[in-house]
Parts: structure tokens; sequence; C-alpha cells
């Protein structure tokens, strides 16, 4: 939902040899993964995603319930020694609930901002490396997609195919497209005048080659930046699909999900819709912050 | 100016050419038989036979295509496939209740962003600074059904100060003119239906707001920065301008651009964003309208609602641009 305005870093001009290459970028990456730590943000924001990297991967070990498992007798019971953040309607454990719904979120995030970078970083590539006609066409379908608000183009499309997490992450794909486009467009765009592209085209290289082994690696900075970013939207987006009851569908303990479930006790148990939003205001924080401290470190400009 | 403004007008044509092709697909994406999605399992044949008949399913998708768009030409928006009212009716009653959130919304996230940026850049690294940045980047990941939610539970369940749903309590009478309701009561000068409606809009237009205005410092403060280095706010300062003008006359006019391109942009955001806020508090606006055609399988309402929207975030562009150019002469109108 929320695109933070961002500035694209100018692409590294890194030398299209691979010996050169690898001393280059190596210099590069390091430079900026080393500016990235010293940022007390984004460090907060990488020990955040690494946290619920963990808790996915040991999730039957960090769960203390079996987060489908029912126990009606126990509904609605507050945080507590044995709950700790409490029970939902049906008296599963929120904790175990959330804890699983981890792996939903990674997933969500994963396959989402996945879709849109393959489709964006092809049209956008495409549309940068050829101009003319091709530029025209791509950037025109671009700019319809744009013309809808993202959220709700994704609710009419997941309306039209039907309610479920695997549409909601295909909608959100498609919905990311353009983002991920514009700035590989734009990238390429200047990429494409450089030295070493002129020299690949000397040497008689082909334009599949030029564009994916030459350029399209040369643009991987601000793409990295922009999926990042990605991440922490297509989490919220889906959660709120799913809030709407288009998303992940229950038994499934998907936050977004989960916080819908909790609506109707809101007077007596505010536990069950509280926790669940937390845990998504978390994650996303942490994709924010680490985002935005990638951008900062890849951002030539600011190297001091 | 004028020319520029015809011209983008002319632009826009392919883009809502694209977006009506766009919506028109939407209903033949449904897998399977629109109809029987539209009427349920248990019609009859005879029903769906009707319904298909009614939205012209039979015709070659061209001609479908050729009555939807010249329908919306003349306004006509069709019918809801549940309630058999008209669609354009029905949107044009609910869009003023949609516009004056996102408005009040828009309000908020302005003065408050803009005025906090402000501050943020003029006192760089204070505890000021620390504090409203880190509140826009929590604000940019709270998901806003959650935030609409733990504010109900705390204003109107916890300490009963603000309504939890709707636009005006059932026992305060509102003579309406514009049908935007604030106004209406500022116009017939009736204080208790301000009060009263001012309390309905407070918690959902935060709930929308907050991501804008999160936004927006954010703009705002790098603008700032980056204005405030420039020479004519040196000059500005050696020759002793106050502080506060040389702030708000000299800096902020200059760094608004950028600022104003974000604004544009989020408010067409906010009307996406209205979907959940109008259905968390219960708003009786467009976008509640979309969520109950969706869960209703009512797509020739979903369609049309969407088409608008798109159209009024087109249009919502296409004006930012303008001020934008209007704000800037050193920007070229080619």
């Amino acid at each position: 939902m929320a695109a933070i305005p961002q500035t694209t870093p100018t692409p590294p001009g890194v030398p299209e040899r691979e010996k050169a290459a690898t001393a280059k970028s190596s210099s590069l990456w390091l430079d900026a993964f080393s500016r990235l730590i010293r940022s007390k943000t984004s460090f907060i924001g990488l020990l955040i995603i690494l946290l619920l990297l963990v808790v996915a991967a040991m999730a039957p070990v960090v769960a203390t319930h079996d987060p489908t498992d029912q126990q009606l007798l126990d509904r609605y019971l507050a945080p507590s020694g044995d709950h700790w953040l409490g029970t939902d309607e049906l008296g599963r454990d929120i904790y175990s609930r959330i804890v699983y719904g981890t792996r939903i979120s990674i997933q969500i995030g994963l396959i989402a901002v996945g879709i849109s970078a393959v489709i964006g970083i092809l049209l956008g590539g495409i549309a940068g490396y050829f101009g003319r006609w091709v530029d025209q066409v791509i950037m025109r379908v671009i700019d319809i997609l744009m013309a809808f608000p993202s959220i709700l183009l994704a609710i009419a499309l997941v309306a039209v195919l039907g309610a479920s997490l695997t549409n909601a992450m295909i909608a959100i794909g498609i919905v990311g497209v353009p983002q991920f486009a514009r700035i590989v467009r734009s990238t390429v765009l200047s990429v494409k005048e450089t030295e070493y592209i002129e020299a690949a085209r000397a040497i008689g290289a082909k334009n599949n080659r030029i564009l994916f082994q030459h350029v399209l690696p040369n643009c991987l900075a601000p793409i990295i930046v922009q999926a990042t970013l990605s991440i922490g939207t297509a989490i919220l987006d889906a959660a709120g699909l799913s809030f709407l009851g288009l998303g992940a569908q229950p038994p499934s303990p998907e936050w977004g999900a989960m916080l819908s479930d909790g609506r109707a006790a809101l007077q007596t148990a505010p536990w069950v819709v509280a926790f669940p939003g937390l845990a998504i205001f978390l994650v996303v924080l942490g994709f924010n912050l680490f985002g935005d401290g990638l951008r900062d470190a890849l951002d030539p400009r600011l190297k001091q | 100016m004028l020319k520029y403004i015809l011209r983008r007008l002319v632009m826009l044509i392919p883009v809502l050419l694209g977006v009506s092709i766009l919506t028109f697909s939407l209903i033949h994406l449904i897998p399977g038989d629109p109809a029987r999605s539209m009427l349920g399992e248990k019609s009859t044949e005879s029903q769906l036979e009707q319904l298909r008949e009614e939205l012209g399913l039979n015709d070659p998708y061209v001609v479908q295509y050729g009555r939807f768009v010249g329908k919306i030409l003349q306004g006509d928006l069709g019918e809801s496939v549940k309630s058999q009212e008209e669609i354009s009716i029905e949107i044009a009653s609910r869009l003023p209740a949609t516009v004056e959130l996102t408005v009040f919304a828009m309000i908020l996230a302005m003065v408050v962003g803009i005025l906090a940026g402000v501050i943020a850049a003029v006192k760089q690294y204070s505890w000021f600074d620390n504090l409203s940045m880190s509140g826009a980047l929590f604000g940019v990941s709270l998901p806003i059904f959650w935030l609409g939610l733990m504010m109900i539970w705390l204003f109107s369940v916890k300490l009963n100060i603000l309504p939890a749903s709707g636009r005006i309590s059932n026992d305060i009478e509102l003579h309406t003119i514009t049908n935007f309701y604030l106004l209406d009561s500022l116009l017939t000068g009736n204080w208790a239906a301000f009060k009263d409606v001012f309390s309905h809009l407070l918690m959902p237009g935060i709930a929308l707001g907050t991501i804008p205005m999160a936004i927006i410092a954010r703009m705002t403060r790098s603008s700032m920065l980056e204005v405030m280095k420039q020479d004519y706010i040196r000059t500005a300062s050696a020759k002793g301008l106050a502080r506060h003008l040389i702030v708000f006359q000299h800096a902020l006019k200059n760094a608004f651009l950028p600022v104003l391109t974000v604004i544009g942009l989020q408010f067409g955001l906010l009307l996406g964003g209205a979907v959940l806020t109008e259905t968390i508090f219960s708003w009786p606006g467009i976008g509640r309208y979309v969520y109950l055609a969706v869960m209703g399988r009512d797509y020739p309402v979903v369609q049309s609602s969407i088409l608008i929207i798109a159209v009024i975030f087109v249009l919502v562009n296409l004006i930012t641009d303008v001020l934008y150019k209007y704000f800037d002469p050193r920007i070229s109108y080619d």
C-alpha cells in the first residue's frame, strides 16, 4: 500500500570482463555492506528479518501449541503463562498461530515480489534497451496498470479469480510490476549508453546477450532496493486482502485473516486482533528499515 | 498553459481506453461461467440464460466491449445484478462520503506531515527530528485496518468518546446541500451536526491519513534539507530576515514541489485504501460499496466502481502535473 518515495541509485559502472568485474563489484558490494551495518536503523531491520527467518524455520520448536488445534472450552482466554498471547474464537493458541504465520508471510513476500520482479525486469529491460515503439507500447501498458490504485486492482483481480492465497499473491505480484518496470527501464537507459556496452556491441555481441549479460546485471542495485521495500508492501497488501476475506482462507494462520476473525470479539478479547497486527507491523517495519538502509548504502552519491 | 492541459487531456485518451479494456476484461477473467458465478450453484438454466442475455455475455467480445464503452459514454454504468439498482445512481450517492473522507484524511496528512517535515529539517538531528522520522517510518509500516480496529477498541469501546461507525448519528438532523456533511453543517450553521460529523470523521480520517502523513513528512524533510543548503537561503539569512520568514516563505515554497507530487499520488492511493477503512468503520462510501459487491459477486458493480475510481485517480494525477508546472515556471510545457 505504502510506496516510499525513493531516489534511484545510479547504477555502478562495472567493467564487463569477469576478472575486473569481480574486483570492482566486490569492493562496491563490500563497501555497501559495511555502510549498511554501520547504520543503526538498517541493522535493526536486518535483525527483524533474521528473527523472522529463524522463527519461520524453527516454527515447530518455537511454537508452544499446535496452530490449528481447537480447544472449544478455552475460547477467548486472555494472555497467560500457558497461552502467552491468549486464544482465539476456537480456542487456538494465538502465539503459535503467529509463529506459523511467519512462514506464510515469507512465502507471500517472496512469491509476490518474485512475480513483480521477473515481469517488471523483463518489460522494463526490453523497453529501455530497445526503445522506440517497443518502449512506447510497453510503457503505455504500464501506464494503464498504474491508472488503478494498486490495492484496488488487486482486490478486483482476486474478486474475479476467486479468493485464495495463491490468487492474492498473483494479484499483488501483478500490481507491483509497474514499479519494477519503471526503475529497470530508467536504469537501463543510462547503462546502455556506457562505453562497455558500446564495446560489447563493437565485438559483435547479440542484443539478447548484451541485455541479459551486460545491461541487466548492472541494474541490480536499484532492483534489490525495490525488491526489499516491495516485500514489506506485499505482506501488508496480502494481509489487507486476507482481512477482507480475499486472501488466505481458514484455518490458515495468516495474520490478516486472524485479525479479521478477531473483529467480532474486539470488545471482549482485543488481543485476538492486537497481536497478529503487531506481527504484521513488525515484519513490514523490518523490511522497510532494511530497504531504506540498503538504498542509502548502494547510492554512490552518498559515499563519504 | 492551456495548450499543455489540452495536450495532456489528449494523452489521457489511450490510458482511459486501456483502463476501459482492462475493467471490461475483468468479467471475462472469471474462471468458468460468469453468470453461474454471480447467481450461485443453485440457479436454474433459464435464470442463467436470462442474466447472460441481460449482460450481453452471448455476444462476441468486440460487440460487448463496444456496448460497454457506448453505455459509459452516456453515463450508464449498468445495473446491479443483486439489487437491480442503477449503478451510476448508487455511486453518485456514495461518492461524496468517500471524497469527504479522503479529503479530510489528506488535509490531516498534509498539515501534520508538512509541519513535522519542516521542523525536522530545520532542527536536523534534534530529538524532534529523530522522533518524527522514526514515527514516519513506523507510519508507513502500519496496517491501517489494524490501526483502525485498535482505535475503535480504545476510543469507542474503552473510553467511549468517539463513534465507531457511520457518518452521522441517527438522532442528529442535517439538511444536506452538497452531501459533504461537514460542509453542509457549516453552510447551515448547524453546530451540533458539525461536531457529530467531525467526531465520526476523526478515526477513519486518521487511519486513512497515516501512511500519506508519514510519506509527506519524509519527503518534506529531505526536500527542505536540500533547499536550505541553497545560496539564496544563505543570502536571506545574511540580510537578517526573520527565521520563520526564511523557512516558510523562501525555503518551503521551493521545497514544496516534490511534496506536491507525493500528495497527488497519495490522494489517488487513498481511494484504494478507502476500501479497507470504509469496511472497518462502516463508512457508507464507494469503498464499502466495492467491498460488498465483491463479497456478493456483483461483478457489474465491481467493474463500474473500479472504472470510476481509476478515472478519478487519473484526473487527480493530471491536476497534480498541471499544478506542478504552474508552481515551477522553469519546467517547459513541451
